[in-house]
């Protein structure tokens, strides 16, 4: 099955999150091997858009960590295209991203928000309707204030992610697809190896990068932790000429991206890609891991779309997808050492965020690994946090 | 009937297809591709390839293989990726 | 209301909608094309009749292409735009049904080769429905190549339209090599006169037949002008030194077809071996959905019309019509299935189709994707699922998602490329379109005992 039959460190999980995570490991010299049961950055990965963003966040543990992986994906590609050439050209572009509001209500709380993010050291510019029809001309005319983010940036996920695996590849590491981890093999207490269909495989850590399905993975691993999944769609037009520069959202999008709802909330993300087509999201969902089609949801993103830019209407749509978000009951990331179980280390829960905050997940599971000083505080993403466990143990 | 192709007026039949009208006419390519440039014209004519896109009444990307025309329709080359006037 | 939804009116629809109707169960037929028939009946759409009538209790829907298939409890919901094609002016209608008969038929596949996206190049069922359905003929001077049998209705079309049929190049062995003596696997095939009847009109338009030649590259700047064409080794790698140019303005070109699969991937139907997979009452892996036709398997005309009077029995008999099973269709299904098997045995794509293409060769015609950047994406990300794939390479993002590419994307990635058959949204509507209120559903009732899904 696999290349190497022992490793320092076997990820689980082929996604953004592993693939970062393996990278970061593998930096620091250690013998990984990514394994997935899929194809490599075939599943959530596939699905994000690959925003980068700050402006989405409220001040906190999860905009520390934004923060961090902000400043770390231009260095990582950098040193990326040093050791890869052009595999590492995952389509970076700081874009820069534009909130607005098109009532007189959410102006007040836009300017709360972002005078906040200001404080805790986002670039953010707040401007007029004028000032938002400048940067993006195709805007809705109801537009009653904006806050424009010029660090938000975008990439390619998948990209992304199989550059990171090339360079673990590149390090002397194995990233293979089509297999499934289904236990660990403890011995004294903590982990001695990972069981990757019925045969064991020996190492000294097991990270469990398993993204929405790392609640399973957790279960059978025997450290069960609350990870679950909150279902995304999209839409995606025709290929368009240029037409909206940034990622643009509605102000009410920061509420949706925070709450804990289990009823449909759609809220309006409008951007566009590399390709020339327009992403239309976005909405969020808990209905398990059912994946049907929903046509109401379809077409309150339409609606939603239209409403900020109404150039859109006589556009057509061609596609639509959706994905799994991989969440926590408090809706940060776990990243960390399970106490329960020494050896085993989980990063998962990154909701809707994934993609951004990889590399700065990668370096601070990397960092505890190895006993360095992290560079983000560790503490609101550890394991046996209260919000975490308290559902655990119950 | 009559019709319209980039700005001059064509006879048309009642029933036939855009592509129809323009191959009728000896036009065999009426769209370019976004990134080189390239022509295209029809190429699988049932309506799965979408090489065949092209402007009617100001509306882009409509398959001129699946379209059947009416009476007065402005027909028009497609360039690229265009947005609807 | 229990109602039987058809969606494609070819030969197999037609037939699911007749059977249901002749069972007394009201029956909606719903077809992109303005008329019916499909692919093999076309009708002529300059002319005012209309070819085919059917029984009371079944309403045809014209220029209505369903764009979803939604899963609701009991049943489907199905989506239509109805009007003009890619109009924002059509309007909306959904229809739910317990009972839903899936014959949304086929189209060809076309392997790449070097300048095969130069306008004059068609696939050979794409001229097939210009000449038939529009009496356009592709050019003046026309090769017909590919494989199959089909290519010969098409060269006899092309010459009935008025075109020149300059040659007709036949990949693997001639077609004309068993018609004439049908033995074995052939013997007894219904479609033998009507072959022998093609075969016939060639010889008298002095149309040369060759086998084992393909087209291996297109040459013009605006337009088609020239082809070169290769005899083939028996794996279709091209034989050295034996190319020659033919001064042709138009190629049609089909290797076999591509089943249309997005609305029964969308009603969760399983896929085997690239077709729906069915039992012996056309029923497919998802309760209440049958499939007809060529959906579930390439094999002619008369075949997908057994099928489709088998499934429309079946899908009567689910909403409680009292039905015998329809053995003769049945047995007409079996032996069809023989035949079309022995065609697929005799008429496969080899694997030397591969050294057709050079580095600058479009592959994804849509997004203009190249081999060089598809194996870039192939060899150098290790990617190995279709859709990690598509998006690293582009190929099979656009407006056709991946209808054209997406088996030879696949073949050349060495991957199974089912996964392309997965497009929620079936046929492209604007966002305008979309963002209209839901017309009110047709329901249906939903019964409270299971009834049966085949007739056992
Ligand atoms: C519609 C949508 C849009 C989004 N947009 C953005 C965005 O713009 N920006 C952003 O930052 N984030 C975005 N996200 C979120 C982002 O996609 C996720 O947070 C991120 O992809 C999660 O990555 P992951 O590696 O944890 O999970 P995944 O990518 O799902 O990877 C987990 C992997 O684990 C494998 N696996 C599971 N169990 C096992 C097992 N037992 N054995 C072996 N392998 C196993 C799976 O096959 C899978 O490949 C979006 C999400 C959605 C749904
Ligand atoms: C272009 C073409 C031309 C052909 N010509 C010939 C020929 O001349 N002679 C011959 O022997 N064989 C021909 N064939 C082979 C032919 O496919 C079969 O023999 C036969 O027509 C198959 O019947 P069917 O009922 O399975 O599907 P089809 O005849 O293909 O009918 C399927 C129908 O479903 C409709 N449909 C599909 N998806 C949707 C949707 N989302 N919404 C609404 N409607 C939908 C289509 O409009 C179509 O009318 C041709 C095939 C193609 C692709
Ligand atoms: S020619 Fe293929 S869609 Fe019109």
């Amino acid at each position: 099955m696999s290349p190497i039959e022992s490793a320092d460190v076997v990820v689980v999980g082929a996604g953004i999150i592993g693939a970062a995570c393996a990278e970061a490991l593998s930096r620091a010299g250690r013998r990984v091997l990514v394994v997935d049961r899929g194809a490599p950055a075939g599943a959530t990965t596939a699905s994000g858009e690959g925003n980068v963003l700050l402006s989405d966040k409220a001040p906190g543990p999860e905009l520390a960590l934004a923060l961090a992986a902000r400043r770390r994906w231009p260095a990582l590609l950098e040193s990326l295209r040093g050791e890869l050439g052009d595999l590492a050209d995952v389509e970076w572009e700081a874009k820069g991203g534009l909130v607005v509001a098109t009532s007189p209500d959410s102006v007040g709380s836009l300017r709360i928000i972002s005078d906040a993010q200001r404080e805790a050291g986002v670039e953010v510019h707040s401007l007029g309707p004028e000032g938002a029809r400048k940067l993006e001309p195709h805007l809705t005319g109801t537009v009653t204030a904006a806050a424009h983010y010029p660090e938000d940036a975008q990439l390619h996920p998948v990209l992304a992610a199989t550059a990171l695996l090339a360079a673990v590849r590149a390090r002397g590491g194995a990233v293979v697809g089509g297999v499934e981890a289904d236990g660990l093999v403890v011995r004294g207490g903590r982990v001695a190896g990972v069981r990757i269909g019925g045969a064991a495989v020996p190492c000294g850590a097991v990270v469990n990068a398993c993204g929405p399905w790392a609640g399973h993975f957790s279960v059978a691993a025997g450290a069960p932790i609350e990870v679950m999944p909150r279902r995304g769609m999209i839409l995606v037009t025709a290929p368009l000429p240029p037409l909206v520069r940034r990622k643009v959202y509605a102000a009410d999008y920061v509420a949706a991206v925070s709450s804990g709802d289990v009823d449909l909330q759609v809220s309006t993300v409008v951007e566009s890609t590399a390709a020339g087509t327009v992403l239309i999201g976005s909405s969020r969902q808990r209905v398990g891991f059912d994946d049907s089609l929903e046509v109401e949801v379809l077409r309150r993103l339409a609606r939603n779309a239209i409403r900020l830019f109404p150039v859109l209407e006589g556009v057509p749509v061609m596609r639509a997808y959706g994905g799994f978000r991989p969440y926590t009951p408090d809706h940060l990331p776990v990243i960390g050492e399970d106490p329960r179980m020494r050896g085993l280390w989980h990063a998962s829960g990154h909701e809707g965020a994934g993609i951004g905050l990889a590399p700065a997940t990668g370096r601070l599971l990397a960092d505890l690994m190895d006993g360095r000083r992290p560079e983000v505080d560790p503490v609101p993403f550890r394991v046996d946090r209260p919000a975490l466990m308290a559902e655990v143990r119950t | 009937m009559r019709v319209t192709w980039d700005g001059e007026e064509i006879e048309a039949r009642e029933g036939q297809t855009v592509a129809a009208v323009l191959t009728a006419r000896g036009v065999r390519s009426w769209r370019t591709t976004r990134v080189a440039g390239r022509p295209r014209g029809l190429f699988c004519g049932i309506g799965v390839c979408f090489d065949c896109l092209v402007k009617v009444n100001g509306v882009p990307d409509v398959r001129a293989c699946q379209r059947v025309v009416a009476d007065g329709d402005d027909i028009r080359p497609q360039a690229g990726a265009e947005l609807p006037s | 209301m229990n109602r039987v939804v058809v969606i494609g009116a070819g030969p197999a629809g037609l037939a699911a909608a007749r059977a249901a109707a002749a069972l007394g169960v009201e029956v909606v037929l719903v077809d992109a094309g303005p008329k019916l028939g499909g692919q093999y009946f076309r009708q002529d759409a300059l002319a005012s009749e209309d070819r085919f009538s059917f029984p009371g209790g079944v309403e045809h829907v014209p220029d209505a292409a369903v764009w979803a298939v939604e899963p609701i409890h009991g049943g489907h919901r199905v989506h239509l735009r109805i009007g003009a094609a890619d109009d924002p002016s059509r309007t909306g209608r959904v229809l739910e049904t317990r009972a839903l008969v899936l014959a949304t038929g086929a189209f060809d596949r076309v392997l790449p080769f070097p300048g095969w996206d130069l306008p004059g190049v068609f696939t050979a069922g794409g001229a097939q429905a210009m000449a038939k359905g529009q009496g356009v003929a592709a050019g003046d001077r026309v090769l017909v190549a590919g494989t199959g049998p089909f290519l010969l209705p098409v060269a006899s079309s092309l010459a009935a339209a008025g075109a020149r049929v300059v040659e007709v190049a036949e990949a693997n062995a001639a077609v004309t090599g068993w018609l004439s003596r049908p033995r074995g696997v052939f013997a007894g095939w219904p479609k033998l006169p009507e072959l022998a009847r093609h075969v016939s009109a060639l010889a008298r338009h002095r149309v040369p037949y060759r086998s084992r030649t393909a087209v291996v590259r297109a040459h013009g700047s605006e337009w088609v002008e020239s082809v070169t064409v290769a005899r083939l080794d028996r794996e279709w790698t091209p034989v050295p030194g034996s190319e020659r140019r033919v001064e042709v303005d138009a190629v049609a070109v089909g290797f076999g077809f591509t089943p249309q699969l997005e609305l029964a991937v969308a009603a969760r139907c399983r896929i085997e071996g690239g077709f729906v997979a069915v039992d012996a009452a056309q029923g497919t892996s998802a309760p209440g959905v049958f499939a007809a036709g060529e959906v579930t398997g390439i094999g002619g005309a008369d075949l997908a019309a057994s099928e489709g009077a088998v499934a429309g029995a079946a899908a009567a008999k689910r909403l409680g019509a009292v039905v015998d099973p329809p053995l003769g269709a049945m047995a007409r299904v079996r032996s069809g299935r023989r035949f079309a098997a022995a065609l697929e045995a005799a008429y496969p794509v080899r694997g030397g189709w591969t050294d057709w293409l050079r580095d600058d060769t479009i592959v994804c015609r849509c997004e203009e994707v190249d081999l060089r950047r598809l194996m870039s994406a192939v060899d150098e990300r290790d990617l190995g699922g279709v859709r990690s794939l598509k998006l690293a390479s582009g190929a099979g993002l656009g407006l056709c998602q991946g209808r054209v590419c997406g088996r030879n994307v696949a073949e050349l990635a060495g991957l199974d490329g089912t996964a392309f058959a997965r497009r929620r949204i079936a046929s492209p509507l604007r966002l305008g379109e979309l963002a209209e209120a839901e017309p009110e559903a047709e329901a249906v009732e939903v019964p409270d005992r299971a009834l049966g899904q085949d007739f056992g």
